[in-house]
């Protein structure tokens, strides 16, 4: 029971990692309808961000988040700027094709630039309470408390500000919102930077908890998440909050079950079953074709 | 252009040409024309040509996106390689050979037609998550048997991949699909492509026609595969990966979406390509995808899109000189 108990507070640790780069991916896709592959690779280079700056000026760690954070806002818009926004008339497939190619730019050319992973530099020394049995970190609850509070202001920032209001009706009728005086590049670029800010949280948290960072993080964490939003429903924030957490708590039990490589095999099939019963995910609405 | 280029030759002159390439094929097995570099980058030519043909059909002429095309190579490759190590190792590679590689198409296609009907409730985005989905499935699926080798990959495979085996799969992969698209029934693949909903009520059996695309197009995908690990004796889950896809990706993109010539080039083109860049190292997987995002900005159906070069078209596509007057 304890054991049990101590695997649901980790899978509450990853699914709030998750959580914050799922909601970058399912923001896009509401807005844009466009799966943005680049994010999981936007993700991994936050955390390489972060590595750089503590290597060059040992700053505390709320600062750390905060400049990381802008940093990767920065290049979130930079990609929207310089790659996305020249196919945003061009047929659907060049731009998934797009941010495919953008991801694996971003990739591989941290990957050139540092081929062995990186040992993080530890950002944050962690207290850890022993409580029933349970250890709980420091860093734990801080993680969940960012990750959720981060969240709660996104939810706010859709649902009561006069951006998220152009973000939701963008994502209504892209045709019609630009004739109403909405200034659509701009807000779209305002969904690409929180995205990314989100996912460069997300960088930080995460190379702070597993401090081993490496290129391949992208594929293999990023798309995690990406996976997380998908299940929860693409375009939906509350769903890939759901999913996230979903995630987490399936990858962390896998493993406790069957031997850790099986992780990917289950968590890829978990996609592909949800996928087939439920084809918009678990919150998500069925898009109607018309004629 | 000139004339001749207009209008395809007469149907001797290009079976005679075909002849005269196979045989050159044989000529430089038999008596070691070139030395083992150019032959080895012939045959990846080769290889690159039977895959992006084949998923030209799915993304090209049919209009949907896969990005499952290096899950199919590893089907391919992974069950030719039991074939001819594991169960029929005994048998002479005139026969067991093409016997592995049709065997390594059979399985690709099987799944390929598991894949096809999940095409029918999804589409667009969707259909690239689950071909996503399929890839990653297949590459961890693999790692996790230990008949196979399990991440350490698959050892000791002979080299029956020749010069002539590789042509002979490049000529009948062109065919079949260019015969596939010309046909009345191809016409209904491209006919998903424009408008699905259309097509259906036009009478075109859209289920049928993405099921036969996705079969033949994994099938020749597992031919590649095939071929592949026997060339390189060696295969390994993570050679498979996303990196491999897009690489096929980047050909269809970079020769044009819908058209045969188009796939040629594109695979010469990515074959001089990979093999130019070879000292930059991981640089070059930063060269590839940016030239696949400066297409799309730019060229967005690659430089033969839509179009087709007058050979590859068959005869009967052309009026005849007494109707035109």
């Amino acid at each position: 029971m304890d054991y049990f108990a101590q695997q649901a507070i980790n899978a509450i640790q990853l699914g709030s990692i998750y959580a914050l780069i799922a909601l970058g991916y399912s923001m896009v896709y509401g807005v844009l309808v466009m799966i943005n592959f680049a994010h999981g690779d936007v993700f991994m280079v936050s955390s390489f961000f972060c590595f750089l700056l503590l290597l060059v000026l040992p700053v505390p760690f709320i600062a750390a988040l905060l400049i990381v954070m802008l940093a990767t806002a920065i290049l979130g818009v930079c990609i929207e700027r310089l790659a996305y926004r020249p196919l945003r008339n061009a047929p659907r497939v060049s731009a998934i094709i797009t941010a495919l190619g953008c991801g694996l730019v971003i990739q591989n050319t941290t990957l050139s630039i540092s081929p062995y992973s990186q040992r993080m530099p530890e950002l944050f020394t962690p207290v850890t309470w022993n409580f029933a049995g349970l250890t709980i970190s420091s860093l734990q609850i801080l993680i969940v408390g960012i990750s959720v509070g981060l969240m709660l202001a996104l939810d706010f920032f859709i649902r009561k500000t006069r951006y998220g209001m152009a973000m939701r009706a963008i994502a209504q009728d892209r045709v019609t919102v630009p004739l109403m005086g909405v200034p659509v590049n701009q807000v779209i670029a305002v969904t690409f930077a929180l995205g990314a800010a989100l996912g460069g949280a997300a960088g930080v948290l995460y190379a702070s908890a597993y401090p081993v960072i490496s290129a391949t993080m992208g594929v293999l964490v990023g798309w995690k998440a990406f996976v997380a939003a998908v299940i929860g429903g693409i375009g939906n924030v509350r769903g890939a909050v759901l999913g996230a957490y979903l995630l987490g708590a399936v990858e962390v039990f896998t493993v406790t079950v069957l031997p850790s490589t099986y992780r990917d095999l289950v968590v890829y099939t978990l996609l592909l079953v949800i996928l087939i019963f439920k084809p918009y995910g678990l919150l998500g609405r069925p898009a109607v074709q018309k004629v | 252009m000139t004339r001749w280029l207009q209008h395809p030759p007469p149907r001797g002159v290009l079976l005679a040409l075909l002849a005269a390439g196979l045989a050159a094929c044989f000529a430089i097995e038999q008596f070691g024309l070139v030395d083992d570099y150019v032959r080895f980058v012939l045959i990846t030519f080769g290889i690159n040509i039977i895959l992006c043909v084949s998923l030209n059909l799915v993304n090209g002429w049919m209009g949907e996106f896969s990005v499952g095309h290096a899950g199919f190579m590893a089907l391919g490759a992974y069950l030719s390689a039991c074939v001819s190590v594991k169960w029929l190792s005994w048998g002479d590679p005139l026969w067991m050979f093409p016997l592995a590689v049709i065997g390594g198409g059979l399985m690709a296609g099987a799944v390929g037609f598991l894949l096809g009907l999940l095409s029918f409730k999804t589409r667009g985005d969707y259909l690239a998550i689950i071909t996503l989905a399929f890839l990653m499935i297949v590459k961890s699926g693999i790692e996790n048997i230990p008949y196979v080798g399990g991440p350490r990959g698959f050892l000791g495979i002979d080299n029956h991949t020749t010069l002539l085996w590789t042509a002979v799969w490049t000529v009948l992969t062109l065919w079949t699909i260019r015969n596939l698209v010309y046909s009345r029934f191809g016409r209904g693949i491209v006919a998903v492509r424009e408008d699905e909903i259309a097509a259906n009520a036009m009478g075109v059996d859209t289920r049928k026609a993405k099921l036969t695309a996705f079969v033949v197009s994994s099938f020749f995908g597992g031919v590649a595969g095939a071929l592949f690990a026997h060339q390189l004796q060696f295969i390994n889950p993570s050679v498979f990966d996303i990196v491999k896809s897009t690489e096929i990706l980047v050909m269809v993109y970079l020769g044009g979406v819908g058209s045969l010539a188009g796939s040629i080039l594109g695979a010469t083109a990515f074959t001089f390509l990979s093999q130019a860049l070879q000292p930059l190292g991981t640089w070059r997987m930063v060269i590839l995808p940016l030239i696949l995002v400066l297409l799309m900005i730019f060229r967005p159906r690659g430089i033969m899109g839509m179009r087709e070069f007058s050979w590859f078209v068959p005869q009967r596509e052309f009026p005849k000189k007494e109707d035109k007057k």
